[in-house]
């Protein structure tokens, strides 16, 4: 009853939004907010596949592991955030320019 | 032993003392003495054997010691050396030998050998108060290589040797001359000996290479001992109308002569030539390098005569000849009369003696010639150590007295009779064999004879000209003896002059023996009461060295008569008018002669003539045209023009070319690279968002590119 | 339209909305909470996906773990950025059009793929036997073990990487060596 392509193209718009947020906001949480959209669009496809597909099990294997990728990266990203904010005391990404020319 | 090898062997040994003396014995002067004397002895030893070995053989003329090696092969033709003893050169080696050694012994004394090196004297100025020389041993290497350059002219066979020999001798004369280097006056005088007899060697080299070319040999006895050579050249035309090729090739030789025995024209630098010391103005001046003059137209004899016999009137060579020869005598002698340093008179009584055997040649007294030669050598070689020896003693004199005088000039000397007996007896002789006084000398027979020849062979002119040149050599001769030996001391230093070592007057002990006896083998065979009792040995031995005999001269009165009384005369004349000449008084002929003493007592200003016409033009031309216009004008110009314009080519290529292109381009592409660098930098602004943004949008670019326009 | 349809557009649209409002938003406090509604959005598209099981861990994880860290790090650093200083970078445009191109070359790319127009194949089994396979798969040897122990070792590397990152002034190896 839906098609494929409804829940492709949500991801689609999903990713595409993230990535807008990956890329023009200037604090870096925003950014990673920005990420998790995207990661979680891309688990959408990986998902819709699966459902749509011959359900091999291998396709939810594959969107667990990418849970826990996405948390690992999480933690990092925000350990990271952290650790600048203690340097610098800014997140504004557009401050943390050192290896300009 | 064969004469030809031990002829090989004579001027060997100096040579080996030169070169060992320069090599080795420079400091030791006793080695260098013993060497240079031992070298001559034993050339001397050999030279008497084969002077024995050459009277004793059978008719040397046509047989003679000949031997010849391949030296230089130019081409087809080769150029040999190789010596001749026929009786000419026999009779010359036994003079030079002779001499030479004498000489050799006599400079040891000269030089003061025995005497301590003064601290004052420097190397380069005569010792001035009796010290021995400072470069003793130099001047026994010189002196010996200059007895091996007289040995080998003597011994060889062709004219390519005797050049050698001519020229070395040539070089030795120079450096003797200039010997005391020091002073400015030897310096000037070796150079005008060199280039004086340089432009007549000149002319020599010019014979030389005409005669080669015309007969394509230089060897004596292939061109003068050939009937067929000679009328060949005596015919052929030569270049200079008047003249055949062989009086054209004997003139050229003669102005070799005329430069070497310093006849008019070329006798300006004999006289100078007395700044050398006395061994070398004996030796190299008066009996072997002047000699050698004569001696190379005695060997030519032929050439200059070919074509000729006695009895017919003169070639245009020969005439020319004669007429120089007679000249000179004259013109010499006149000059001696008037000279007032006691080597000078010797110096122009030399040159008047060689014109005296110049003529002989000239009018083809050969034998008479050869004759004079030899006793010539033998009495001036005399005179010459006499006057040494008289120099010394004044200066030992000078010294002891404290005085300054001048130790040559006669008028300071007298009453040395009594001071320096052995030197006074001995010069005595040879005075009195220079001016030909009556049997008892040398001088006598050998001068007598060229008189003899002149009148009979029927050359009044020349007969009259050398018998008043005979009255004046006469004359100032017994002007010297007077002046020096006779009367009293005129200075300190004549009264406190002394004898000379025994090294100084032995040799003037032997010479003098030679210059009484030496005449006594030419004694012409129609003498009055002393002919016929000796053979004319000298003559008919000689005389063998020409194809044609020549004939012995007929005994004629008036030239015996003549040449007594000029002798006579010139003697007795001269010891009256000199007799008593006070201490510093003037000469006596001084007054009467006027203007004519003047110009006799500075030679004719024949130098200033010279120096004049000759030797400021050269200057110039060599200071002024020479250097300064071409050398530093001419060829720095183009020189310096040549480096200019590589320099401008170079800063140009470098300016315009290297600078901006060159570096230009390199500096350009480093720039270029740098600027867009720059531009591009730009680009790296840190921010990572921006570079993600623009690779997304990229890849997103290519993607689609690649997805929907492409298969 | 059948309600299952609806119940996706509903869903859809109210997820895609608040993710706008996740990149527009000024607050970050704001930004994170209408992240939240985002995953809640799509736990609940999972489920329509007959992935309940990923419902929940996405729930679990996202809302409870990641959104809540979120949230803490926000509170942390909230002097940081005021709300009155730009939120967005100098070259904002340039990512909204490169969004904006990259969505129009992926939809066009689809719909040049038939297969992607199909509907839903049909389930013939259960959902606990799902359930099982995927538990089992998990730890088989044969099967997804690997990926799985893996992922756990990385989970870990991630904890302590963050954790050293993170501490506070002085190294950590300092700390480490303190302790």
């Amino acid at each position: 009853m839906i098609p494929l392509s409804w829940y492709i193209i949500f991801a689609a718009v999903l990713f595409c939004i993230g990535l807008y947020g990956a890329l023009a906001r200037r604090n870096a949480l925003a950014i990673l907010m920005g990420i998790e959209l995207m990661l979680n669009a891309a688990n959408v496809n990986i998902v819709a596949f699966w459902r749509y597909g011959t359900f091999a099990i291998r396709g939810q294997v594959f969107a667990l592991i990418v849970f826990a990728v996405a948390a690992a990266e999480a933690a990092v990203g925000l350990a990271l955030i952290i650790s600048i904010y203690r340097r610098r005391t800014t997140i504004a990404v557009d401050e943390i320019n050192m290896l300009k020319w | 032993m064969q004469p030809e090898l031990l002829t090989w062997l004579i001027p060997l040994p100096p040579i080996l003392a030169f070169f060992l003396i320069v090599l080795w014995a420079n400091r030791n002067n006793r080695l260098s003495h013993t060497l240079a004397v031992g070298a001559m002895l034993l050339s001397w030893g050999m030279a008497m054997v084969v002077f024995w070995m050459a009277i004793t053989s059978d008719d040397l003329g046509h047989n003679p010691f000949a031997d010849s090696i391949e030296w230089l092969q130019t081409g087809e033709k080769t150029l040999n050396i190789g010596v001749l003893i026929d009786p000419l050169g026999a009779v010359s080696l036994f003079f030079v030998a002779w001499t030479c050694l004498a000489i050799f012994i006599y400079s040891i004394g000269y030089h003061n050998y025995g005497k301590q090196r003064d601290p004052q004297d420097r190397a380069g100025l005569p010792p001035k108060s009796g010290g021995i020389e400072p470069m003793y041993a130099r001047f026994f290497a010189f002196i010996s290589l200059f007895a091996f350059g007289m040995l080998t002219l003597v011994i060889s066979d062709n004219l390519l040797l005797l050049f050698i020999g001519w020229e070395i001798m040539g070089l030795c004369s120079y450096l003797l001359i200039g010997f005391w280097y020091g002073k400015d006056s030897a310096k000037r005088a070796m150079i005008k000996a060199f280039i004086t007899t340089r432009v007549g060697d000149v002319f020599m080299l010019l014979g030389l290479a005409y005669l080669y070319s015309e007969t394509g040999t230089l060897n004596f006895r292939d061109i003068l001992y050939n009937e067929e050579m000679l009328n060949t050249l005596a015919s052929a035309p030569s270049v200079i109308a008047g003249l055949s090729t062989a009086g054209l090739i004997g003139l050229l030789l003669f102005m070799g002569t005329i430069g070497k025995s310093a006849q008019w024209p070329l006798h300006v630098w004999l006289p100078d030539a007395m700044e050398g010391p006395t061994p070398v103005s004996a030796m190299i001046h008066a009996a072997t390098m002047v000699s050698a003059g004569v001696y190379l137209i005695l060997r030519f004899f032929p050439l200059l005569t070919a074509g000729w016999h006695e009895g017919q009137a003169l070639t245009p060579a020969l005439t020319v000849v004669a007429f120089i020869g007679a000249f000179t005598a004259l013109f010499a002698a006149t000059i001696a009369v008037a000279q007032n340093d006691v080597k000078r008179v010797l110096a122009y009584s030399t040159i008047s003696q060689l014109g005296y055997m110049v003529a002989a040649v000239g009018i083809g007294a050969f034998v008479a010639g050869a004759f004079h030669l030899i006793t010539h050598a033998f009495f001036k070689a005399l005179l010459f150590l006499g006057s040494g020896s008289v120099i010394h003693g004044m200066e030992h004199g000078e010294h002891s007295s404290g005085e300054h005088v001048d130790a040559k000039d006669m008028f300071n000397m007298g009453g040395l009779r009594a001071k320096m007996p052995r030197t006074f007896w001995t010069f005595l002789i040879g005075g009195f064999a220079l001016s030909g006084f009556p049997v008892l000398t040398a001088g006598f027979w050998s001068k007598d004879e060229i008189l003899a020849d002149a009148f009979s062979s029927d050359h009044q002119v020349v007969f009259i000209v050398l018998a008043l040149a005979a009255f004046l050599t006469a004359f100032y001769t017994m002007r010297q003896i007077t002046l020096t030996f006779l009367g009293k001391p005129r200075t300190q230093a004549a009264e406190e002059a002394h004898e000379s070592v025994w090294s100084m007057t032995a040799p003037l002990i032997i010479l003098a023996v030679f210059a009484l006896a030496a005449g006594w083998v030419g004694i012409p065979e129609q003498f009055p009461l002393l002919g016929g009792m000796l053979p004319n040995w000298f003559h008919d031995f000689v005389g063998g060295t020409l194809m044609g005999h020549p004939h012995a001269v007929p005994f004629n009165a008036v030239p015996l008569l003549t040449s007594v009384g000029v002798a006579l005369g010139g003697l007795f004349l001269g010891w009256l008018v000199y007799r008593r000449v006070p201490s510093g008084a003037a000469d006596p002929l001084a007054r009467p002669l006027g203007p004519l003493y003047r110009l006799l007592q500075n030679k004719y200003y024949f130098d200033e003539i010279y120096d004049f016409l000759f030797i400021r033009p050269a200057y110039w031309f060599a200071e002024t045209f020479v250097y300064r216009w071409l050398d530093r004008g001419l060829i720095d110009g183009i020189l310096h023009a040549v480096g200019r314009t590589a320099l401008r080519i170079g800063s140009f290529l470098r300016n315009a070319i290297d600078l901006p292109i060159v570096n230009g381009f390199g500096d350009a592409v480093g720039e270029g690279v740098k600027r867009a660098g720059n531009r591009f930098r730009v680009i790296q602004t840190g921010r990572v968002q921006e570079y993600l943004v623009v690779g997304l949008l990229f890849t997103g670019l290519l993607l689609s590119y690649v997805i929907f326009f492409q298969p | 339209m059948t309600s299952v349809q609806l119940v996706f557009l509903l869903t859809a649209a109210i997820t895609l909305y608040a993710a706008l409002m996740v990149v527009l938003s000024k607050h970050l406090v704001h930004a994170a909470l209408w992240l939240i509604l985002v995953l809640a959005g799509i736990a609940v598209l999972y489920v329509l996906l007959n992935a309940g099981f990923l419902a929940v861990v996405q729930v679990a994880i996202y809302i409870d773990a990641i959104a809540i860290l979120i949230i803490i790090v926000v509170m942390l650093t909230q002097r940081a950025m005021g709300e009155t200083s730009m939120q967005v970078n100098r070259s904002w445009w340039l990512a909204a059009l490169t969004s904006i191109v990259l969505f129009v070359g992926l939809v066009a790319l689809f719909n040049q793929i038939p297969f992607l127009q199909s509907d839903a194949p049909a389930l013939d089994v259960d959902a606990e036997v799902l359930l099982d396979d995927l538990g089992v798969s998990l730890v088989d040897v044969d099967q997804y073990i690997l990926p799985f122990e893996v992922a756990s070792v990385l989970l870990l590397a991630a904890l302590v990487g963050s954790i050293m990152i993170a501490w506070p002034r002085g190294s950590a190896s300092e700390e480490e060596h303190e302790a």
